[in-house]
């Protein structure tokens, strides 16, 4: 399986570096300057973001286009067939609720008691009343979820987001939002092994390798959005402006004072 | 999606008390710029069917047409189809500038007829990159004769892919905005050549001549300190106002609670939300420039003869093409390419005939339209809204507030859309 798994992501790779080299075979004639060019423009760059790997990013888009196109979406489909929608939101609610784990690890890191101790209400009520979160009663117990990971702790304390990344899989990110996904990542591996909750069925690693891919694949279930699907020819900006946007805005950064016009 | 980017930025659905000082019609907001970027509130919609059975048409139309490496993602014309299981009117509906099929409008519009038992087959605009890549013969969208029949023969192809699966009754059609004005002369083409044969033909927040409508889009961007070719300082002032004002108010999430607080704590003037609406249009217009500009490699914004590779960065066309003014495309593009085509042609002549002015009698002679537009759509001038009630008498629906297509999703609104075509068809 794992092989296979493998072999796809090489051909989709290799399909991508294919595609380059038959664009470049083509343009022969010489180019002529346009009517309308860069040099007569005195303005800001709007929706401006540090992305000095632009390159890579697009081509880390593209990557995450084709494995969606070719491999999750289908995934995905085939699994909201097959399963019923009772189901499928039971599904996303276990594991948002695991999810909690990493929002309480960084309100804590970020010394936020009150958002801790609400986050925490959350995590047992729901995982006892709402049945290991099946079901959602905090909510309407008044308390709130507070989406917090690692990147926003690095942000809370004043480490400035870096360039734009793109990440496979993942998508849209930055460097310091790659590093707190990472040491999430971590945190969680390691309360996993430490509780070990499959130790009885004495077959421990093939149950959370199967629950990792039921996780991917709730994952991109709840998430609507599709690479591409605007068909705006700038649409890699307007993602990648309102990404970062909404993590400096979260991490409660806001820009420099207004310039005057 | 570019539209409701903005849109997201600055404020959506609100849960705005229902409060109006016309008794007879309660949609609530009354500043026209307003309305328009906020919309209908969620409680003031009509509950429409969440899920309904959709079928995502990708349409050959141009076979002959190479799709440029820049747009490998472009598989050909997008439409979305909503299908009933039992024999039903069609109902065609046309985007407004710059959107495709799955804009948020049209597919409240599509949802909306779906429950009402029609079958909806929605098209992205003509000026939208999906449609000048994968449809438009010419490449240079603006023109609303060559347009229409770019877009009738989409619907004709369109219709082709589904007519096996589906048993339809009737024809209708229906648009909004630049889409409406398109409706129009598609219903025209349509009475030569009888595909369809439409019995019902609904224009929602028509312009009646493009340039006017534009020229009062292009004022809005004028207002803002600068000029327009200063939005990238005036875009990203707003934004950090936007940003302060979040991190000041100690809010949860951007929601509605803050985006209700920023309509309340008027933190944009209304000059500003005028800019910002403009800038939208910019930002729509700017695809639509690029795209036609590679399709024809015209030599525009992109160097003529350049081929543009998949990852190629666009940064540079993105600010260019932003900073473009419509007249500009006007004047050095769009009109450049009519008159070589029928020369002779003036530039006065080439405007006027992309207005419902240059079929006023197959309009004003025909039973089949409706039109339901605002007294205070900025697009229209006094003078503009008063020949509409002239030409469509008795067939047309003037709302007191609701700026552009702010009411659209309005359950008023809706139920007259929906009753439109439910009614029964007005005998010539």
């Amino acid at each position: 399986m794992r092989r296979d798994m493998l072999r796809l992501l090489a051909v989709l790779t290799l399909g991508l570096s294919l595609a380059g080299c038959a664009s470049t075979r083509e343009a022969s004639l010489a180019e002529v300057r346009p009517w309308h060019s860069i040099k007569e423009f005195r303005d800001q760059r709007m929706a401006d973001v540090a992305d000095p790997w632009e390159g890579f990013n697009r081509s880390m888009y593209r990557f995450n286009f084709n494995l969606d196109r070719y491999l999750l979406l289908p995934v995905v489909e085939g699994y909201e067939y097959l399963t019923p929608r009772f189901v499928q939101k039971r599904v996303s609610g276990i594991f948002n609720n695991l999810s909690e784990l990493r929002n309480l690890t960084n309100s804590i890191f970020q010394l936020k008691g009150t958002e801790s101790a609400t986050t925490l209400g959350r995590f047992l009520t729901n995982s006892t009343l709402g049945l290991a979160g099946m079901f959602d009663p905090a909510t309407s117990f008044g308390l709130a979820r507070r989406d917090q990971d690692f990147g926003k702790t690095l942000g809370y304390w004043g480490a400035a987001s870096g360039p734009y990344l793109v990440l496979p899989f993942f998508g849209p990110s930055s460097v310091r939002d790659t590093a707190g996904l990472a040491v999430d990542s971590g945190i969680t591996y390691g309360i996993y092994t430490v509780v070990d909750p499959f130790a009885a069925t004495g077959n421990s690693l093939a149950y959370s390798a199967g629950l990792t891919a039921l996780e991917g694949v709730d994952m991109r279930h709840q998430q609507s959005f599709r690479y591409y699907e605007s068909g705006y020819p700038f649409e890699y900006y307007m993602v990648r402006f309102l990404y970062h946007e909404k993590r400096e805005i979260e991490t409660g950064k806001a820009l420099p004072a207004e310039p005057d016009p | 999606m570019c539209l409701r980017l903005l849109v997201i930025l600055i404020l959506v659905c609100l849960p705005l008390p229902g409060h109006a000082a016309d008794p007879e019609y309660g949609y609530p907001i009354t500043g026209s710029y307003e309305a328009t970027i906020l919309g209908t509130p969620p409680a003031l919609m009509p509950e429409l069917p969440a899920r309904i059975p959709l079928r995502q048409l990708v349409l050959k139309v141009l076979p002959d047409r190479k799709t440029p490496a820049v747009f490998f993602y472009n598989d050909g014309l997008r439409c979305t189809l909503a299908y009933q299981k039992k024999k039903a009117p069609l109902v065609f509906l046309i985007a407004g500038a710059g959107s495709n099929d799955r804009s948020f409008k049209l597919m409240t519009m599509m949802r909306a007829l779906y429950a009402a038992g029609f079958h909806v087959i929605t098209l992205p605009s003509t000026t939208h990159a999906n449609f000048i890549i994968s449809a438009s013969r010419g490449g240079v969208p603006g023109d609303l004769t060559e347009d229409a029949a770019d877009m009738y023969r989409a619907m004709q192809i369109a219709w082709e892919k589904v007519s096996g699966d589906i048993e339809v009754s009737d024809f209708y059609l229906g648009g909004y905005s630049l889409g409406a004005a398109q409706a129009a002369f598609v219903a025209k083409l349509d009475e030569e050549s009888r595909v369809f044969n439409f019995k019902k033909v609904l224009l929602i927040n028509p312009p009646v001549s493009l340039y006017s409508s534009v020229t009062r889009i292009e004022e809005m961007l004028k207002q803002i300190p600068g000029g327009p070719k200063k939005q990238g300082v005036f875009f990203n002032r707003m934004l950090s106002r936007f940003s302060e004002f979040y991190s000041y108010g100690n809010y949860v999430a951007i929601n509605d609670d803050f985006l209700y607080a920023i309509y309340q704590e008027k933190l944009f003037s209304r000059e500003e939300t005028a800019g910002l609406i403009g800038l939208t249009f910019r930002i729509n217009l700017a695809g639509m420039i690029f795209a036609s500009d590679v399709i024809t490699n015209s030599g525009y914004v992109v160097p003529k003869n350049r081929v543009l590779k998949p990852d190629d960065s666009l940064s540079d066309y993105f600010l260019v093409s932003t900073h473009l003014s419509f007249y500009e495309y006007l004047n050095e593009y769009l009109y450049p390419y009519f008159a070589k085509q029928q020369p002779g042609l003036t530039k006065e002549a080439f405007i006027e005939s992309l207005s419902l002015k240059s079929i006023e009698g197959y309009l004003k002679s025909s039973g089949k339209f409706g039109v339901m537009t605002n007294e205070n759509d900025f697009i229209l001038t006094k003078a503009e809204l008063d020949y509409l009630r002239v030409v469509f008498e008795g067939r047309i629906t003037v709302y007191p507030r609701g700026g552009h297509l702010g009411n659209l999703e309005y359950r008023d609104n809706l139920a007259r859309l929906v009753g439109f075509f439910k009614e029964a068809e007005v005998q010539p």
